[in-house]
């Protein structure tokens, strides 16, 4: 019983952890080319998943019609998001960014409930809901598929970054804002890009973990659940979010089961990540792969 | 950010004291004191509703005026002020209740158990700035809420704990016009020591942290130092706060101190104004009345037109949403706060018909 379990437990961690990297990658990203630290992550994966389970549900479109809309309203989202909210605030010191997006977080979580209600919503089915036997462990089909949508989510940034043109304009406003512009980039453009982008994947992810879970405004917390994950990977490295969202994926159910099997203690799954999040920051504050730019005093 | 308010004319001052007094000019001193009069008076007048909505002011600016202390005054970011606040609700609690302290002693006396519990959790400021700090008191949030559900011993677990009311010499001050009493002296003294702390040499050690730490180490500012002590009397602040809240309300459950909470406090002093003490007041009020203001709106729409079932039902969020929606629009169109706001009527009115 208790190697299974361990084993099952490892296996989810490993699937959450991957969303997990999914989402961080998203606040790398944000992070990384915007300076800007979103406290509304998770709100993106909230709105996502309830746009696509409106269209779905009340709309009746097929999902493979909903699901190209979602993406499409969110990329409108995270741009208009960009341009009237976070644009003015350039420059402005890092409390008030940091409280925009937390403000924002805010209001977009009220408004969500107030809409769709608190309680989760099952999604339609749109994937068998059996679990089929992979070794001998069982595994939600759905979280299959997340897991394989996490892999090419995460080959699809690496190519973009690597080779398109608009992934180099980003790696190079990163670096320095000023010289991007000077040489014939677009910083606004790449901003608009950076959220758009992280709206869509964010809600790309919400709505897998819909699927599994229902929608429900405990959706958010994935937003929270992803700092332990980029303080692990390093606040700007997009390998280090992948690494760190697996690492936290796989630590929270360790957790859970440590505390099951022998500690008893209740609630180390939620808890567990904060405490290796005050520890890295105190001896390892740039993370595994970040860059050791940050000021030690 | 803090800045020389106007000083009217012929108000120069010739010697340092003179320049570092609590009151600027003696017409700020009358019009303390006579706000002071007006809020003692007050509770002939008003009415209990609105009376325990100047109390909640009184509480939660306490406790906010700590957190732009730290937030406003030394630059450091806390997004933990309400586990901090819960904690000296918590801490007054088991004193009284565990070792029959009287409540009176042990308000502030949870007030130094916050410090020291503050002083704990500030270490990492010593080490870390501005967003690395903000992610670590994050986690110090939920850190605590967690220790709040599981110690027993301390919190009464998820049943909460018991908070006796406050009594005086054989009187009991459990009524709203009595406790508004003890919270406006609480406000009066937490507010003059706030306020005297900033003409000290620490406050402006903290002023100096937060403008520029490279030039303030040099000029022998201790920054580690300075950094875990301002987060120390936030804490002391927070924890005051908290336990006159544990005590208004008789009973404490950790249910109130969540994430929520400390958005809200940080919204007081941005709305306010970073770094002003009168303006934390003003952000608190603002903040406290801004659900009172959100419910009265929507009763007014429902008034024009009809019953709507879907507002009435959520009222609830529309309250949340437009406490999210106020601090983004404060901080789009006046990231001062209202305090600066304030400023400007006042140099309007000063030289109203001829504005040049």
């Amino acid at each position: 019983m208790g190697s299974s379990l361990f084993l099952q437990l490892l296996v989810n961690g490993l699937i959450v952890g991957t969303l997990y990297g999914v989402v961080a990658m998203c606040f790398v990203l944000i992070y990384k080319s915007t300076q800007v630290v979103n406290f509304a992550q998770g709100e993106f994966l909230l709105i996502g998943a309830w746009t696509c389970w409106w269209l779905v549900t009340s709309m009746a479109l097929p999902f493979y019609v909903a699901f190209p809309m979602t993406f499409l309203f969110m990329m409108v989202f995270g741009i208009a998001l960009q341009m009237i909210v976070l644009r003015p605030l350039i420059g402005e010191p890092v409390i008030s960014v940091i409280m925009v997006t937390i403000g924002l977080s805010i209001f977009f979580q009220a408004v969500m409930k107030s809409i769709f209600g608190v309680w989760a919503q099952p999604f339609p089915e749109i994937f068998p809901v059996k679990s089929v036997d992979i070794l001998g462990l069982s595994v939600q089909p759905a979280y299959l598929m997340s897991l394989v949508v996490s892999v090419v989510i995460m080959g699809a940034f690496a190519w973009f970054f690597k080779y398109s043109r608009m992934g180099l304009a980003m790696r190079a406003t990163a670096f320095n804002q000023q010289v991007a512009q000077s040489l014939g980039i677009s910083v606004k453009a790449v901003f608009a890009t950076a959220w758009a982008i992280s709206a869509m994947v964010s809600a790309l992810a919400g709505v897998v973990v819909g699927m599994v879970n229902g929608v429900s405004s405990a959706l958010s917390f994935f937003g929270i659940k992803v700092f332990p994950a980029v303080i692990v990977g390093g606040l700007d490295s997009i390998i280090g979010a992948v690494v760190g969202g697996l690492i936290i994926g796989v630590l929270e159910n360790l957790a859970e089961y440590a505390d099951g099997q022998y500690l008893h203690v209740g609630n180390l799954y939620t808890v567990a990540p904060f405490y290796v999040l005050v520890i890295i920051l105190m001896i390892k504050p740039y993370g595994l792969f970040g860059t050791k730019t940050i000021e030690r005093v | 950010m803090i800045s020389s308010s106007l000083i009217p004319c012929g108000q120069f001052k010739t010697t340092y004291a003179a320049d570092t007094t609590i009151f600027l000019t003696p017409a700020s001193r009358y019009w303390c004191f006579a706000g002071i009069l007006l809020a003692a008076a007050s509770p002939l007048v008003l009415s209990n509703y609105l009376l325990a909505l100047m109390i909640q002011i009184g509480f939660y600016g306490i406790a906010a005026l700590g957190l732009n202390i730290l937030v406003g005054c030394t630059g450091q970011i806390s997004l933990g002020h309400a586990a901090f606040f819960g904690f000296g609700a918590f801490a007054s609690a088991w004193l009284n209740n565990s070792f029959g302290v009287p409540v009176l002693l042990a308000i502030p006396l949870a007030g130094v158990m916050t410090t020291l519990l503050g002083l704990l959790f500030g270490i990492p400021a010593g080490r870390l700035k501005g967003l690395y700090l903000a992610i670590a008191t994050f986690a110090s949030q939920f850190i605590l809420e967690d220790f709040f559900a599981r110690a027993n011993w301390f919190t009464g677990g998820s049943s909460g704990a018991m908070a006796n009311p406050i009594s005086l010499f054989g009187m009991e001050l459990s009524g709203d016009k009595s406790f508004f009493y003890v919270v406006l002296f609480f406000v009066v003294v937490m507010y003059l020591l706030g306020t005297n702390l900033l003409r000290t040499r620490d406050g402006r050690a903290f002023v100096a942290v937060r403008d520029h730490y490279l030039s303030a180490e040099v000029m022998g500012i201790n920054l580690t130092k300075y950094r875990i002590l301002s987060f120390g009397i936030s804490s002391f602040y927070a924890g005051v706060g908290g336990a006159l809240y544990g005590h208004y309300l008789g009973y404490v459950s950790a249910e109130g101190f969540t994430i929520l909470l400390s958005i809200q406090f940080l919204g007081m002093i941005i709305i306010g104004g970073m770094g002003s003490v009168m303006g934390t007041l003003m952000g608190t009020a603002f903040m406290v009345l801004l659900p009172e203001g959100t419910e009265a709106a929507v009763s007014t729409i429902k008034h024009f037109t009809g019953d709507i079932p879907a507002l009435t039902s959520a009222l609830a969020y529309i309250k949340e949403a437009a406490i999210g929606l106020a601090i983004v629009l404060f901080l789009i169109f006046e990231p001062d706060g209202l305090v600066h706001r304030w400023r400007l009527i006042k140099s309007y009115w000063k030289l109203y018909p001829f504005s040049y």
